[in-house]
């Protein structure tokens, strides 16, 4: 059994008030009654609140839970509440506003985010949201797994799998294992698909990947002298571009990953005459040729594939995109048909933004994912692009501090491993390589459609 | 069996709002203009304006408005003094399952024993699938014209027709479980009370058998749940109904958490603990792996209190099926189902949201898969988790499931607005789910049993209204009439 892996979180407060969901209105007209629904408000939000003079918001919009107590009690009925069109605006069709917040919130306390009430969302939804996972009613690993009296293991191996193992007549084996990586939770830190990355951000995830002993990719070319601390967990990635100038980075290096071409055997030969003891990673497109190719690239001897959708977790160069978890089925169903799918690690990543798409991914067939978009949003970034057209940040990113960003990373990543327990711990499942492609553990809407229909249409 | 199980309809009577002021969809204006000659009062038909003396008006009620689609007293008021708008904070209340209509909706329902006839949509929302998205299919002249008299709601809970209580109840409907800790003191009477009202039961829920709720033995269901808080030998005694609790729908699989801020020292005493400490449930029952292991259990429960029924609460796993025929081979009499977008005091947000499947797919399943096994008609299945409405619990008995439970509803009419914070801090800021002494006296089990036998009232008469344009006599012809639903596929937003 692997050691025991604990994530310690430190809560860690946000430089800039986030942006609340609700506007807090209040017109004129006090009464000035001895008995003031503010004074009531069990949150203490009207004491608490103060004017941000930076954003130029009161924090009243962020500290309001929003129990609608003020609005019914004051005599003047001076108090109303609407949705904040700040908060309305945060992100994009796929990176929701509630992706954001509830990022930011795991990012400060390092906490799973809980709550009082039913699911508030719709029924089903695109993407991700139209799988639920499965539960258990009677077999273990049971609550003791989740309060850590049991153990359910989070990790996985990076590397290729012998299919056998060969043994000469007197017995002794003969065949030699190739090298694998162990990694205490099935992530990496993915290079990000957009966006500006500063030194001081590149050097808070690099020491928050080596807290919590997971790879992050880097192109090789960004690489810098201040990361060699962090060497053990970088990986670095090439091209057929940046080969040549940046294979030294090669030498020490347990991982590195290569953009898929066609001749990108022959980059990793010479990459292992460098350094023989290293594991590749092929970065491939999740498009209609990805399962085809990852086939070949298994034959081929290949021990990582990194299949990318794009940063909404749609296929990519398609009239009409697949989504990351349909694909990833389908290249894992196929590769599971062949007989190769055990000989290799992949990894998936694009649109992996709650601990849910973590888990649902590997259900789907992966055997990790590689977040990217998440690791700025737990540094306060509010999915604006406004750095993809060259304009400020409003959370001011070039001025972020190293530690308290990597605490930030580290919290987000302990509340995504608690999340990840309590999942595997309801479907009754020990170890996240069991995880793997269990779609048994899953109920998809179009089964459970499917189902439905025929149930109530039979007599 | 009687037709009539409750013998008369309870009392309805106003239950109104405990907050100055109510929250409503539409607001009206009244501009200094107005000359007070009373015209909006004659033309409103729901009585929005009263003239308070002859010289001034009191504060509109708002909450009885019709809305723009009316505007009678807009267009008749010769001094152009009044306006109606939508209220905008609308958008605050409410979400894709509870609609701000559904909520306000069942406060009209709480407030007045009626159904809502102010233009509020009180019977789907708008969560894009499941029950949002069957329609109840009415023949045009219903096979048999049924008085409102003639009509029963009333359904028997020991179907096995063993030597255990012939328990029937009033309404297909009875209160989910609540333990004390979760919810006041206030919550839980209330319920009981209503319970009684209606010759339904309500449900401890984990965490032991509150004194105040003695009177009320014959309308309690006591619930035995991993944590084993509160079971003694007298609290199985006590009741017709004892259920066991093996997973919950808002968090299937994670057993329970009663965070420490709420273990009051009343509520320690209870729980046998230590105040302030948070208190686990475990999940699943230590001591079954097996059905064999779950039969046990329900010896146990048989041999201390022969009378009873027993229920086995479980949540929707992929073999929910299987889980329920366990617990037939096990002698259960209710297999209760609680789906995955059920209620809940406190749960991962994660869990509410993704594990096990919503209660909809799960109804059919179970139900002809025991039907198939021919024992259809010897366990009565209960459905929770997402029953909203009169409609929900007539479109989940349609679907396969004899009888419904309600919890997020009975919250509702208690004027809950689903801000979710039940588990922060002091809990529940609205005085519901909480034991906090300064929350909960903000309303009494006099005020809350009134809103909850109001409510039930107004389903009654709604699921009344169903069995008549269906020709049906009583609401046991509904149970599995899948050829009485409509379905129109999810529609993903």
């Amino acid at each position: 059994m692997p050691e025991k892996y604990h994530i310690n979180i430190t809560p860690t407060l946000p430089r800039f008030t986030p942006v609340g969901k609700v506007s807090a209105i209040e017109r004129d007209g006090c009464l000035g009654c001895a008995k003031c629904a503010k004074k009531s408000c069990v949150y203490d939000v009207y004491k608490n609140r103060s004017f941000d003079s930076k954003q130029l918001t009161d924090t009243i919009d962020y500290l309001c839970k929003n129990c609608f107590r003020c609005v019914q009690e004051c005599k003047g009925r001076l108090f109303s509440r609407a949705i904040n069109p700040e908060y309305k605006r945060l992100g994009d069709s796929y990176w929701k506003p509630d992706i954001i917040a509830t990022t930011w919130y795991q990012a400060e306390t390092g906490k799973i985010p809980v709550s009082g009430a039913g699911y508030l969302g719709p029924f089903t939804g695109h993407g991700f949201d139209s799988m639920w996972t499965d539960m258990s009613e009677i077999v273990r690993p049971t609550r003791d797994g989740i309060h850590g009296r049991e153990y359910i293991s989070t990790s996985i191996d990076l590397g290729r799998k012998l299919v056998s193992l060969e043994f000469d007549t007197q017995g002794h084996l003969v065949s030699s294992p190739p090298p694998t990586i162990n990694i205490p939770m099935p992530i990496i830190f993915n290079i990000l698909p957009f966006g500006k990355i500063n030194k001081n951000m590149r050097l808070a995830m690099a020491k928050a990947a080596n807290k919590l002993d997971i790879p992050m990719l880097i192109e090789a070319e960004e690489y810098f002298d201040e990361l060699s601390p962090y060497n053990k967990i970088l990986m670095p990635q090439f091209s057929a571009k940046t080969f040549e100038t940046q294979k030294k980075l090669l030498t020490g290096a347990r991982l590195a990953e290569f953009i898929y071409e066609e001749n990108i055997m022959e980059y990793i030969a010479q990459a292992k005459k460098i350094n023989s003891s290293l594991i590749a990673s092929v970065r491939l497109k999740l498009d209609k040729n990805a399962a085809d190719i990852s086939q070949k690239l298994i034959q081929d001897g290949v021990e990582i594939i990194h299949l990318y959708a794009d940063y909404q977790g749609n296929e990519h160069d398609a009239a009409q995109p697949r989504f990351i978890k349909d694909m990833v089925r389908d290249i894992h169903r196929q590769l599971v048909a062949k007989s190769i799918r055990d000989e290799v690690t992949i990894i998936v990543s694009g649109g992996i933004g709650l601990a849910e798409h973590l888990a649902k991914v590997i259900l789907c067939g992966a055997d990790g994912a590689a977040v990217d978009l998440i690791l700025p949003i737990a540094l306060e970034c509010r999915v604006c692009k406004r750095c993809t057209k060259g304009l400020s940040c409003p959370v001011e990113m070039e001025k972020i501090d190293v530690a308290w960003a990597s605490r930030r990373i580290i919290n987000l990543m302990g509340a995504w491993h608690s999340q990840l327990i309590e999942v595997m711990g309801a479907m009754g499942i020990r170890e996240a390589r069991r995880l793997r492609g269990e779609t048994g553990r899953a109920m998809f809407l179009e089964d459970l459609e499917r189902d439905f229909v025929n149930a109530i249409m039979c007599k | 069996m009687s037709n009539n199980i409750v013998e008369s309809v309870p009392g309805v009577a106003l239950a109104p709002s405990r907050y100055r002021n109510q929250i409503s969809k539409y607001i009206v204006y009244r501009d200094k203009t107005c000359i007070n000659c009373g015209k909006c009062v004659e033309v409103c038909t729901v009585g929005v304006h009263q003239q308070a003396g002859t010289s001034s008006f009191s504060r509109p009620e708002e909450h009885k408005c019709v809305g723009i689609s009316c505007n009678a007293c807009v267009d008749s008021c010769p001094q152009g003094a009044l306006s109606v708008i939508i209220n905008p904070m609308m958008e605050m209340l409410g979400d894709y399952r509870w609609t701000n209509d559904l909520i306000l909706s069942t406060w009209y329902q709480a407030e007045t024993g009626k159904v809502p006839t102010n233009g509020l949509e009180y019977s789907v929302g708008n969560s894009g699938g499941g029950f949002d998205r069957l329609k109840i299919k009415f023949p045009e002249n219903p096979s048999i014209k049924l008085k409102n008299e003639e009509i029963s709601t009333a359904i028997p809970l020991n179907r096995r027709n063993d030597s255990a209580h012939r328990v029937e109840i009033g309404l297909p409907v009875y209160g989910g479980g609540m333990s004390f800790g979760s919810v006041g003191l206030s919550t839980i009477i209330g319920k009981a009370r209503a319970a009684k009202a209606w010759n339904t039961f309500t449900c401890t829920g984990e965490g032991g058998y509150h004194t105040t709720l003695y009177p009320y033995d014959d309308h309690v269901i006591t619930q035995v749940a991993t944590g084993l808080f509160g079971v003694r030998e007298d609290t199985i005694k006590r009741v017709k109904i004892v259920e066991f609790k093996y997973a919950q729908g808002a968090k299937p699989g994670l057993g329970g958490h009663l965070l420490g801020d709420k273990n009051t020292p009343e509520v320690a005493v209870m729980r046998e603990a230590l105040p302030g400490s948070a208190l686990f449930s475990p999940f699943p029952f230590h001591s079954v792996y097996s059905v064999e292991d779950h039969k046990k259990h329900v010896d146990w429960i048989k041999a201390m209190n022969p009378k009873a029924l027993v229920s086995v609460k479980v949540s929707t796993p992929t073999d929910v099926d299987m889980v329920a025929i366990g617990s037939y081979y096990a002698e259960a009499h209710i297999i209760h189902i609680d789906g995955s977008y059920g209620g809940t005091g406190a749960a991962p947000n994660i869990a509410k949201k993704n594990i096990a499947m919503p209660i909809e797919y799960a109804i059919p399943k179970v139900h002809n898969f025991l039907k198939a096994e021919g024992v259809r008609d010897k366990i009565t299945l209960i459905a929770s988790g997402g029953i909203r409405t009169a409609q929900d619990a007539a479109k989940a008995i349609a679907l396969g499931a004899d009888g419904v439970v309600i919890g997020t509803a009975e919250m509702v009419a208690l004027e809950c607005v689903r801000c979710a914070n039940c588990e922060s801090g002091r809990g529940c800021p609205r005085g519901i789910a909480t034991t906090d002494k300064e929350l909960t006296h903000h309303f009494d089990s006099d005020w809350s049993s009134q809103r909850l036998t109001n409510l039930l009232s107004s389903w009654h008469t709604q699921l009344v209204d169903i069995l008549k344009k269906l020709g049906m006599r009583s609401i046991q012809e509904l149970v599995g009439r899948h050829d009485c639903l409509e379905y129109e596929g999810v529609k993903i937003g």
